[in-house]
Protein backbone atom coordinates (compact mmCIF):
# COMPACT_ATOMS: atom_id res chain seq x y z
CA UNK A 1 0.00 0.00 0.00
CA UNK A 2 2.76 2.58 1.02
CA UNK A 3 4.85 1.85 -2.06
CA UNK A 4 1.83 2.42 -3.84
CA UNK A 5 1.10 5.69 -2.57
CA UNK A 6 4.46 6.58 -3.14
CA UNK A 7 4.35 6.00 -6.53
CA UNK A 8 0.78 7.58 -6.87
CA UNK A 9 2.08 10.78 -5.53
CA UNK A 10 5.46 10.29 -7.90
CA UNK A 11 3.37 9.67 -11.00
CA UNK A 12 1.16 12.73 -10.19
CA UNK A 13 3.96 14.55 -9.88
CA UNK A 14 5.70 14.14 -12.56
CA UNK A 15 2.32 13.44 -14.92
CA UNK A 16 2.23 11.70 -18.17
CA UNK A 17 4.66 11.89 -21.06
CA UNK A 18 8.10 10.13 -20.85
CA UNK A 19 11.21 10.04 -22.90
CA UNK A 20 14.60 12.64 -23.09
CA UNK A 21 11.96 15.87 -23.58
CA UNK A 22 10.43 15.49 -20.26
CA UNK A 23 14.15 14.53 -18.42
CA UNK A 24 14.82 18.13 -20.21
CA UNK A 25 12.10 20.02 -19.45
CA UNK A 26 12.59 18.38 -15.71
CA UNK A 27 16.02 19.64 -15.55
CA UNK A 28 15.43 23.27 -16.74
CA UNK A 29 12.63 23.51 -14.20
CA UNK A 30 14.69 22.64 -11.66
CA UNK A 31 17.02 24.95 -12.73
CA UNK A 32 14.60 27.70 -12.52
CA UNK A 33 13.49 26.73 -9.32
CA UNK A 34 17.55 26.89 -7.93
CA UNK A 35 16.98 30.55 -9.74
CA UNK A 36 13.92 31.52 -7.33
CA UNK A 37 16.03 30.18 -4.39
CA UNK A 38 19.13 31.67 -4.93
CA UNK A 39 17.25 35.20 -5.29
CA UNK A 40 15.55 34.88 -2.34
CA UNK A 41 18.38 33.63 -0.08
CA UNK A 42 20.00 37.37 0.71
CA UNK A 43 17.67 40.00 2.32
CA UNK A 44 15.69 37.19 4.28
CA UNK A 45 12.69 38.21 6.32
CA UNK A 46 14.19 35.69 9.04
CA UNK A 47 16.70 38.62 9.66
CA UNK A 48 13.53 40.81 11.43
CA UNK A 49 13.24 37.61 13.49
CA UNK A 50 16.26 37.26 14.34
CA UNK A 51 16.37 40.72 15.74
CA UNK A 52 13.34 40.67 17.44
CA UNK A 53 15.04 37.39 19.39
CA UNK A 54 18.47 39.16 20.36
CA UNK A 55 15.91 41.87 21.70
CA UNK A 56 13.53 38.90 23.58
CA UNK A 57 17.21 37.54 24.70
CA UNK A 58 18.20 40.76 26.48
CA UNK A 59 15.14 41.89 27.85
CA UNK A 60 14.15 41.95 31.39
CA UNK A 61 10.63 40.21 31.53
CA UNK A 62 8.37 38.06 33.17
CA UNK A 63 7.63 37.95 37.05
CA UNK A 64 11.30 37.81 37.89
CA UNK A 65 12.00 40.46 35.58
CA UNK A 66 15.10 38.77 34.64
CA UNK A 67 16.89 38.52 31.25
CA UNK A 68 17.37 34.81 29.25
CA UNK A 69 21.45 36.50 29.21
CA UNK A 70 22.55 33.41 31.70
CA UNK A 71 20.17 30.48 30.03
CA UNK A 72 22.24 27.68 29.61
CA UNK A 73 22.05 26.17 25.99
CA UNK A 74 24.45 23.36 26.24
CA UNK A 75 27.97 25.22 26.30
CA UNK A 76 27.39 27.48 29.75
CA UNK A 77 24.91 30.28 30.88
CA UNK A 78 24.74 32.91 28.23
CA UNK A 79 27.16 31.10 25.87
CA UNK A 80 24.95 31.46 22.57
CA UNK A 81 27.37 30.78 19.84
CA UNK A 82 27.79 27.61 18.42
CA UNK A 83 25.33 26.12 20.80
CA UNK A 84 22.49 25.36 18.43
CA UNK A 85 24.51 22.43 16.20
CA UNK A 86 25.07 20.79 19.32
CA UNK A 87 21.13 20.78 20.31
CA UNK A 88 19.40 18.83 21.18
CA UNK A 89 21.57 17.45 24.41
CA UNK A 90 20.78 16.02 28.30
CA UNK A 91 20.67 18.66 30.74
CA UNK A 92 21.59 17.86 33.78
CA UNK A 93 19.78 20.62 35.67
CA UNK A 94 16.58 18.71 34.33
CA UNK A 95 17.41 15.47 33.74
CA UNK A 96 15.91 15.57 30.67
CA UNK A 97 16.97 15.81 26.96
CA UNK A 98 15.83 18.68 25.30
CA UNK A 99 16.30 20.35 22.34
CA UNK A 100 16.14 24.66 21.74
CA UNK A 101 12.01 25.50 22.06
CA UNK A 102 12.22 22.99 25.52
CA UNK A 103 15.39 24.57 26.55
CA UNK A 104 14.31 28.35 26.09
CA UNK A 105 10.78 27.11 27.50
CA UNK A 106 12.52 25.81 30.43
CA UNK A 107 14.68 29.13 30.82
CA UNK A 108 11.67 31.24 30.57
CA UNK A 109 10.14 29.32 33.52
CA UNK A 110 13.35 29.21 35.50
CA UNK A 111 14.84 32.05 35.23
CA UNK A 112 12.42 34.57 34.03
CA UNK A 113 9.36 33.15 36.31
CA UNK A 114 6.99 32.43 33.58
CA UNK A 115 4.08 29.50 34.04
CA UNK A 116 4.76 27.06 31.58
CA UNK A 117 1.49 27.96 30.35
CA UNK A 118 2.01 31.30 29.80
CA UNK A 119 5.21 30.87 27.67
CA UNK A 120 3.72 28.41 25.73
CA UNK A 121 0.28 30.47 25.06
CA UNK A 122 1.36 30.82 21.89
CA UNK A 123 3.98 28.46 20.03
CA UNK A 124 3.72 29.59 16.76
CA UNK A 125 2.97 32.85 15.18
CA UNK A 126 -0.01 33.43 13.18
CA UNK A 127 -0.01 37.12 11.72
CA UNK A 128 -0.23 39.53 14.30
CA UNK A 129 -0.07 37.24 17.39
CA UNK A 130 3.34 36.28 17.64
CA UNK A 131 5.32 33.52 19.05
CA UNK A 132 8.84 34.49 21.03
CA UNK A 133 9.96 30.67 20.67
CA UNK A 134 10.54 31.58 16.78
CA UNK A 135 12.01 34.84 17.51
CA UNK A 136 14.66 33.33 20.35
CA UNK A 137 15.11 30.40 17.54
CA UNK A 138 16.02 32.91 14.74
CA UNK A 139 18.48 34.59 16.99
CA UNK A 140 20.14 31.43 18.34
CA UNK A 141 20.66 29.45 15.24
CA UNK A 142 22.21 32.42 13.38
CA UNK A 143 24.67 32.16 16.15
CA UNK A 144 25.47 28.72 14.96
CA UNK A 145 26.12 29.15 11.16
CA UNK A 146 28.76 27.92 9.83
CA UNK A 147 29.29 25.50 12.70
CA UNK A 148 29.10 21.48 11.98
CA UNK A 149 26.30 19.86 13.65
CA UNK A 150 27.79 17.93 16.77
CA UNK A 151 25.15 16.31 18.61
CA UNK A 152 26.41 14.15 20.75
CA UNK A 153 24.66 10.46 22.12
CA UNK A 154 27.04 9.66 24.78
CA UNK A 155 24.39 10.20 27.93
CA UNK A 156 22.65 7.23 28.47
CA UNK A 157 19.33 9.32 27.90
CA UNK A 158 20.84 10.70 24.52
CA UNK A 159 20.85 7.42 23.41
CA UNK A 160 17.43 6.39 24.28
CA UNK A 161 16.12 9.69 22.94
CA UNK A 162 17.95 9.05 19.01
CA UNK A 163 16.22 5.06 19.13
CA UNK A 164 12.82 6.41 20.08
CA UNK A 165 13.21 9.05 17.73
CA UNK A 166 14.26 6.15 15.10
CA UNK A 167 11.15 4.41 15.91
CA UNK A 168 8.67 6.94 15.31
CA UNK A 169 10.65 7.86 12.14
CA UNK A 170 9.96 4.65 11.01
CA UNK A 171 6.09 4.33 12.73
CA UNK A 172 3.27 3.28 10.75
CA UNK A 173 -0.23 5.12 11.50
CA UNK A 174 -2.96 7.22 11.51
CA UNK A 175 -5.57 7.19 8.63
CA UNK A 176 -3.23 6.87 5.83
CA UNK A 177 -0.56 4.62 7.08
CA UNK A 178 2.14 6.86 6.66
CA UNK A 179 5.25 7.36 8.51
CA UNK A 180 8.01 10.10 8.21
CA UNK A 181 9.61 7.04 6.55
CA UNK A 182 6.93 7.02 3.73
CA UNK A 183 7.98 10.35 2.43
CA UNK A 184 11.69 10.54 3.91
CA UNK A 185 13.06 7.37 4.18
CA UNK A 186 13.89 6.56 0.11
CA UNK A 187 16.18 8.82 -2.38
CA UNK A 188 15.31 11.22 -5.41
CA UNK A 189 11.16 10.93 -4.61
CA UNK A 190 9.34 14.04 -4.72
CA UNK A 191 5.61 15.41 -4.40
CA UNK A 192 4.60 18.03 -7.08
CA UNK A 193 8.20 19.66 -7.63
CA UNK A 194 8.95 19.39 -4.17
CA UNK A 195 11.90 17.07 -3.44
CA UNK A 196 11.71 15.21 -0.89
CA UNK A 197 15.02 14.84 1.06
CA UNK A 198 15.76 11.31 2.37
CA UNK A 199 16.16 11.63 6.34
CA UNK A 200 18.02 8.20 6.40
CA UNK A 201 20.93 9.42 3.75
CA UNK A 202 23.67 11.26 5.25
CA UNK A 203 23.90 13.68 2.88
CA UNK A 204 20.14 14.55 2.40
CA UNK A 205 19.55 14.78 6.12
CA UNK A 206 22.44 17.47 6.35
CA UNK A 207 21.31 19.51 3.79
CA UNK A 208 17.28 19.27 5.32
CA UNK A 209 18.14 19.60 9.26
CA UNK A 210 20.55 22.41 8.84
CA UNK A 211 18.19 24.81 6.79
CA UNK A 212 15.82 24.75 10.17
CA UNK A 213 14.77 27.05 10.92
CA UNK A 214 13.37 28.98 8.34
CA UNK A 215 11.27 31.59 6.97
CA UNK A 216 8.69 29.77 5.14
CA UNK A 217 7.29 32.03 2.10
CA UNK A 218 4.37 30.22 2.46
CA UNK A 219 3.76 30.75 6.04
CA UNK A 220 4.42 33.92 5.60
CA UNK A 221 6.46 33.27 9.26
CA UNK A 222 9.79 32.29 10.46
CA UNK A 223 9.37 28.08 11.33
CA UNK A 224 11.27 26.09 13.67
CA UNK A 225 11.83 22.70 14.00
CA UNK A 226 9.47 21.67 16.61
CA UNK A 227 6.91 23.56 13.42
CA UNK A 228 8.08 21.34 11.10
CA UNK A 229 7.45 18.31 12.57
CA UNK A 230 4.18 19.47 14.01
CA UNK A 231 2.87 20.10 10.47
CA UNK A 232 4.71 17.07 9.08
CA UNK A 233 2.21 15.08 12.41
CA UNK A 234 -0.69 16.88 10.59
CA UNK A 235 0.03 16.03 7.25
CA UNK A 236 0.04 12.96 7.72
CA UNK A 237 -2.82 12.80 9.50
CA UNK A 238 -1.23 11.78 12.78
CA UNK A 239 -2.52 13.28 16.40
CA UNK A 240 -0.85 16.64 16.85
CA UNK A 241 2.44 16.13 18.42
CA UNK A 242 2.56 18.44 21.44
CA UNK A 243 5.34 21.22 21.88
CA UNK A 244 8.41 20.11 24.04
CA UNK A 245 6.96 16.93 24.20
CA UNK A 246 9.51 13.58 24.57
CA UNK A 247 8.21 12.84 20.83
CA UNK A 248 9.50 15.79 19.36
CA UNK A 249 12.54 15.86 21.17
CA UNK A 250 13.02 12.25 20.22
CA UNK A 251 12.22 12.68 16.70
CA UNK A 252 14.40 16.07 16.35
CA UNK A 253 17.59 13.98 18.49
CA UNK A 254 17.32 11.53 15.09
CA UNK A 255 16.99 13.68 12.50
CA UNK A 256 19.80 16.29 13.84
CA UNK A 257 22.19 12.93 14.87
CA UNK A 258 22.27 12.03 11.36
CA UNK A 259 22.59 15.28 10.22
CA UNK A 260 26.07 15.28 12.06
CA UNK A 261 29.00 16.84 10.03
CA UNK A 262 26.82 19.25 8.08
CA UNK A 263 27.73 22.99 8.24
CA UNK A 264 24.86 24.70 9.55
CA UNK A 265 23.11 27.47 7.52
CA UNK A 266 20.23 28.09 8.99
CA UNK A 267 18.19 30.73 9.08
CA UNK A 268 17.29 29.99 5.54
CA UNK A 269 14.48 30.98 3.33
CA UNK A 270 11.93 28.25 2.14
CA UNK A 271 8.82 28.44 -0.29
CA UNK B 1 -15.08 35.59 -6.59
CA UNK B 2 -14.13 33.50 -9.53
CA UNK B 3 -11.96 30.26 -9.40
CA UNK B 4 -8.93 30.32 -11.26
CA UNK B 5 -7.13 27.37 -12.49
CA UNK B 6 -4.00 26.87 -14.67
CA UNK B 7 -2.64 24.15 -16.30
CA UNK B 8 0.68 24.57 -18.15
CA UNK B 9 0.51 21.73 -20.77
CA UNK B 10 1.73 24.36 -24.08
CA UNK B 11 5.63 23.63 -23.11
CA UNK B 12 6.11 21.40 -19.58
CA UNK B 13 3.77 18.84 -19.14
CA UNK B 14 5.66 18.15 -15.49
CA UNK B 15 4.42 22.01 -14.29
CA UNK B 16 1.17 21.85 -12.66
CA UNK B 17 0.31 24.98 -11.54
CA UNK B 18 -3.02 24.50 -10.17
CA UNK B 19 -4.50 27.00 -8.33
CA UNK B 20 -8.24 27.26 -6.50
CA UNK B 21 -9.36 30.12 -5.13
CA UNK B 22 -8.64 29.71 -1.57
CA UNK B 23 -5.12 29.84 -2.91
CA UNK B 24 -5.37 32.62 -4.67
CA UNK B 25 -6.94 34.22 -1.86
CA UNK B 26 -4.50 32.75 0.77
CA UNK B 27 -1.57 34.59 -1.75
CA UNK B 28 -3.82 37.30 -1.35
CA UNK B 29 -5.45 39.56 -4.02
CA UNK B 30 -8.18 42.55 -3.43
CA UNK B 31 -11.01 43.84 -4.95
CA UNK B 32 -10.61 47.98 -5.17
CA UNK B 33 -12.65 49.54 -2.05
CA UNK B 34 -10.44 49.58 0.82
CA UNK B 35 -9.97 52.63 2.79
CA UNK B 36 -6.86 54.09 1.21
CA UNK B 37 -5.17 57.52 2.74
CA UNK B 38 -4.77 60.48 0.82
CA UNK B 39 -1.83 61.90 -0.71
CA UNK B 40 0.12 60.96 -3.84
CA UNK B 41 -1.33 57.34 -3.59
CA UNK B 42 -2.69 56.87 -7.26
CA UNK B 43 -5.97 55.47 -6.80
CA UNK B 44 -6.92 54.97 -10.41
CA UNK B 45 -4.03 53.13 -10.96
CA UNK B 46 -4.20 50.62 -8.41
CA UNK B 47 -7.58 49.66 -9.17
CA UNK B 48 -6.21 49.41 -12.93
CA UNK B 49 -6.97 46.15 -14.19
CA UNK B 50 -4.74 46.46 -17.70
CA UNK B 51 -1.40 47.88 -18.49
CA UNK B 52 -3.31 50.01 -20.70
CA UNK B 53 -5.42 51.65 -17.88
CA UNK B 54 -2.46 52.10 -15.83
CA UNK B 55 -0.93 53.84 -18.38
CA UNK B 56 -3.91 56.38 -18.83
CA UNK B 57 -4.03 56.45 -14.95
CA UNK B 58 -0.46 57.91 -15.04
CA UNK B 59 -1.26 60.37 -17.65
CA UNK B 60 -0.36 58.61 -20.77
CA UNK B 61 -1.93 57.23 -24.18
CA UNK B 62 0.27 53.92 -24.67
CA UNK B 63 3.27 52.04 -23.71
CA UNK B 64 5.89 51.27 -26.66
CA UNK B 65 7.20 47.97 -26.19
CA UNK B 66 10.56 48.46 -25.79
CA UNK B 67 13.85 45.47 -24.90
CA UNK B 68 16.03 47.97 -23.46
CA UNK B 69 15.50 46.60 -19.87
CA UNK B 70 17.11 44.06 -17.73
CA UNK B 71 15.53 41.60 -15.34
CA UNK B 72 18.08 40.85 -13.32
CA UNK B 73 17.28 37.92 -11.03
CA UNK B 74 14.20 38.26 -11.14
CA UNK B 75 13.51 33.93 -11.75
CA UNK B 76 11.49 32.66 -14.57
CA UNK B 77 9.29 30.37 -12.13
CA UNK B 78 8.51 30.57 -8.36
CA UNK B 79 8.20 28.17 -5.90
CA UNK B 80 5.52 30.10 -4.06
CA UNK B 81 3.54 33.17 -5.55
CA UNK B 82 3.48 34.85 -2.75
CA UNK B 83 7.32 36.11 -2.86
CA UNK B 84 8.28 36.58 -5.91
CA UNK B 85 11.85 38.04 -6.36
CA UNK B 86 11.32 40.84 -9.17
CA UNK B 87 14.54 43.08 -10.51
CA UNK B 88 13.90 45.51 -12.87
CA UNK B 89 16.70 48.19 -14.75
CA UNK B 90 15.64 50.60 -17.39
CA UNK B 91 18.60 51.48 -19.69
CA UNK B 92 16.00 53.82 -21.60
CA UNK B 93 17.92 57.12 -21.20
CA UNK B 94 16.34 59.79 -18.76
CA UNK B 95 13.87 56.91 -17.14
CA UNK B 96 12.16 58.67 -14.32
CA UNK B 97 9.85 55.83 -13.38
CA UNK B 98 9.37 52.17 -13.40
CA UNK B 99 6.13 50.16 -12.22
CA UNK B 100 5.78 46.86 -11.92
CA UNK B 101 2.63 45.20 -13.20
CA UNK B 102 1.19 41.58 -12.90
CA UNK B 103 -1.27 40.91 -15.38
CA UNK B 104 -3.76 38.42 -14.15
CA UNK B 105 -3.50 40.00 -10.75
CA UNK B 106 -7.23 41.24 -9.76
CA UNK B 107 -5.43 44.72 -9.98
CA UNK B 108 -2.66 44.87 -12.30
CA UNK B 109 -0.21 47.62 -10.42
CA UNK B 110 1.71 46.50 -7.92
CA UNK B 111 4.29 49.10 -7.12
CA UNK B 112 5.68 52.41 -8.62
CA UNK B 113 9.11 53.72 -7.76
CA UNK B 114 10.41 56.73 -8.75
CA UNK B 115 13.79 58.13 -9.24
CA UNK B 116 15.47 61.73 -8.96
CA UNK B 117 18.71 62.69 -10.87
CA UNK B 118 21.52 60.97 -9.31
CA UNK B 119 19.45 57.70 -8.35
CA UNK B 120 19.76 54.99 -10.48
CA UNK B 121 16.93 53.58 -12.55
CA UNK B 122 16.74 49.94 -11.20
CA UNK B 123 15.16 48.16 -8.45
CA UNK B 124 14.37 44.96 -6.97
CA UNK B 125 11.37 44.12 -4.44
CA UNK B 126 9.28 41.19 -4.42
CA UNK B 127 5.70 40.91 -4.75
CA UNK B 128 2.56 38.62 -5.08
CA UNK B 129 1.79 37.07 -7.87
CA UNK B 130 -1.28 34.83 -8.17
CA UNK B 131 -1.02 32.32 -10.82
CA UNK B 132 1.28 32.23 -13.84
CA UNK B 133 1.44 35.95 -15.63
CA UNK B 134 3.19 38.16 -17.85
CA UNK B 135 5.05 40.61 -15.72
CA UNK B 136 5.13 44.17 -17.40
CA UNK B 137 7.60 47.01 -16.71
CA UNK B 138 6.40 49.93 -17.41
CA UNK B 139 8.77 53.16 -17.77
CA UNK B 140 8.24 56.56 -17.73
CA UNK B 141 10.72 58.97 -18.92
CA UNK B 142 11.17 62.74 -17.93
CA UNK B 143 9.46 63.66 -21.38
CA UNK B 144 6.38 62.03 -20.39
CA UNK B 145 6.73 58.51 -22.95
CA UNK B 146 5.92 55.48 -22.01
CA UNK B 147 7.52 52.08 -22.60
CA UNK B 148 6.91 48.71 -21.51
CA UNK B 149 8.97 45.18 -21.49
CA UNK B 150 7.05 42.13 -20.50
CA UNK B 151 8.55 38.55 -19.19
CA UNK B 152 6.63 35.91 -18.10
CA UNK B 153 6.80 34.41 -14.48
CA UNK B 154 5.15 30.78 -13.90
CA UNK B 155 3.94 29.95 -10.72
CA UNK B 156 3.87 26.71 -9.21
CA UNK B 157 3.10 25.07 -5.77
CA UNK B 158 5.23 22.45 -4.08
CA UNK B 159 5.08 19.74 -1.64
CA UNK B 160 1.78 18.87 -0.16
CA UNK B 161 0.57 22.75 -0.35
CA UNK B 162 1.67 23.20 2.97
CA UNK C 1 4.62 51.42 17.01
CA UNK C 2 6.00 48.84 13.95
CA UNK C 3 8.81 46.18 14.36
CA UNK C 4 11.89 48.13 13.22
CA UNK C 5 13.18 47.76 9.67
CA UNK C 6 16.50 46.46 8.99
CA UNK C 7 18.28 48.60 6.57
CA UNK C 8 21.89 47.73 5.16
CA UNK C 9 23.40 50.29 3.00
CA UNK C 10 26.82 49.96 1.64
CA UNK C 11 28.98 51.67 -0.85
CA UNK C 12 29.52 49.46 -4.41
CA UNK C 13 32.46 51.97 -5.97
CA UNK C 14 30.99 55.08 -6.36
CA UNK C 15 27.12 54.37 -5.49
CA UNK C 16 25.61 53.80 -2.66
CA UNK C 17 23.67 50.11 -2.40
CA UNK C 18 20.42 50.54 -0.21
CA UNK C 19 18.35 46.92 1.03
CA UNK C 20 15.97 47.24 3.01
CA UNK C 21 13.58 44.53 5.05
CA UNK C 22 10.45 45.98 6.02
CA UNK C 23 8.08 44.30 8.85
CA UNK C 24 4.86 44.29 7.57
CA UNK C 25 1.76 42.19 7.05
CA UNK C 26 0.80 43.71 3.84
CA UNK C 27 -2.64 42.12 3.96
CA UNK C 28 -4.62 42.55 1.04
CA UNK C 29 -8.10 42.92 2.09
CA UNK C 30 -9.22 39.41 0.41
CA UNK C 31 -8.11 36.89 3.27
CA UNK C 32 -10.79 35.26 4.94
CA UNK C 33 -9.69 34.19 9.24
CA UNK C 34 -11.06 31.18 10.75
CA UNK C 35 -14.18 32.52 11.66
CA UNK C 36 -15.20 33.58 8.12
CA UNK C 37 -14.37 37.49 8.90
CA UNK C 38 -12.47 39.19 5.93
CA UNK C 39 -9.00 40.53 7.26
CA UNK C 40 -9.16 44.27 6.48
CA UNK C 41 -6.29 45.73 3.64
CA UNK C 42 -3.43 46.76 5.37
CA UNK C 43 -0.67 47.80 3.46
CA UNK C 44 1.75 50.00 3.33
CA UNK C 45 1.43 52.46 0.54
CA UNK C 46 4.17 54.77 0.05
CA UNK C 47 7.92 54.88 0.89
CA UNK C 48 10.48 57.36 0.55
CA UNK C 49 14.30 57.41 1.39
CA UNK C 50 16.15 60.76 2.25
CA UNK C 51 20.29 61.19 2.35
CA UNK C 52 21.40 64.41 3.23
CA UNK C 53 17.86 65.64 3.33
CA UNK C 54 17.31 64.89 -0.47
CA UNK C 55 14.81 62.47 -1.30
CA UNK C 56 16.62 59.86 -3.18
CA UNK C 57 13.58 57.46 -4.07
CA UNK C 58 9.71 57.58 -3.09
CA UNK C 59 7.48 54.74 -4.21
CA UNK C 60 3.76 54.22 -4.24
CA UNK C 61 2.88 50.13 -3.35
CA UNK C 62 -0.37 48.21 -3.69
CA UNK C 63 -1.15 45.48 -1.39
CA UNK C 64 0.25 43.48 -4.20
CA UNK C 65 3.79 43.76 -2.80
CA UNK C 66 4.73 40.66 -0.55
CA UNK C 67 4.69 40.37 2.99
CA UNK C 68 7.42 41.28 4.89
CA UNK C 69 8.50 43.69 1.94
CA UNK C 70 12.09 44.09 0.73
CA UNK C 71 13.69 46.90 -1.55
CA UNK C 72 16.69 47.63 -3.07
CA UNK C 73 17.96 50.47 -5.06
CA UNK C 74 21.38 52.78 -5.03
CA UNK C 75 22.09 56.37 -6.00
CA UNK C 76 24.88 58.84 -6.60
CA UNK C 77 26.60 61.37 -4.21
CA UNK C 78 27.08 59.44 -0.59
CA UNK C 79 29.62 58.15 1.26
CA UNK C 80 31.02 56.22 4.32
CA UNK C 81 29.59 57.57 7.44
CA UNK C 82 26.18 59.21 5.29
CA UNK C 83 23.18 57.95 6.98
CA UNK C 84 20.01 57.21 5.12
CA UNK C 85 16.44 57.12 6.12
CA UNK C 86 13.71 55.21 4.81
CA UNK C 87 10.05 56.21 5.94
CA UNK C 88 6.94 54.26 5.45
CA UNK C 89 3.32 55.16 5.65
CA UNK C 90 0.78 52.46 5.35
CA UNK C 91 -3.49 52.99 4.48
CA UNK C 92 -3.83 52.79 8.02
CA UNK C 93 -2.00 55.98 8.31
CA UNK C 94 0.31 54.28 10.86
CA UNK C 95 4.06 55.02 9.63
CA UNK C 96 8.07 54.08 10.43
CA UNK C 97 11.09 55.83 10.05
CA UNK C 98 14.07 53.93 10.38
CA UNK C 99 17.56 55.31 9.69
CA UNK C 100 21.35 53.24 8.55
CA UNK C 101 25.11 54.30 8.23
CA UNK C 102 26.52 53.86 5.29
CA UNK C 103 28.92 51.47 5.81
Amino acid sequence: MRKGLVAALVVLALGAGSGHARAQSDADTLKGIEKYREALADDNPADLWEARGAELWAARRGPKSSSLAQCDLGKGPGVVKGAYAELPRYFADADRVMDLETRLLHCMVALQGFSAAEATRRTFGNGGSRSDFEALSAFVAAQSKGAKMNVSLEHPKERAAYLLGEQMFFYRGGPHDFACATCHGESNKRIRLQDLPNLTDAKDAQRAYTAWPAYRVSQGELRTMQWRLNDCFRQQRFPQLKFASDTSIALTVFLAHNANGGVFSAPTVKR
Amino acid sequence: METIVEFDRERRDLLKAALGAAALAAAGFMRPGAAVAQGAWNKNAFASKTLDEVVKAYGGARAEPTSEISWGSTPEIAENGAVVPVSVTSRIANTESIAILIEKNPNALAARFQFPEGTDPTVSTRVKIGQSSNVHALIKTKDGKFYVATREVKVTLGGCGG
Amino acid sequence: MADPMRIRASMQGDKVLVRVLMSHEMETGQRKDESGSVVPAHFIQSVSAVHNGKTVLSAEWGPAVSKNPFLQFQFAGGKLGDKIQIIWTDNKGDTRTDEATVS
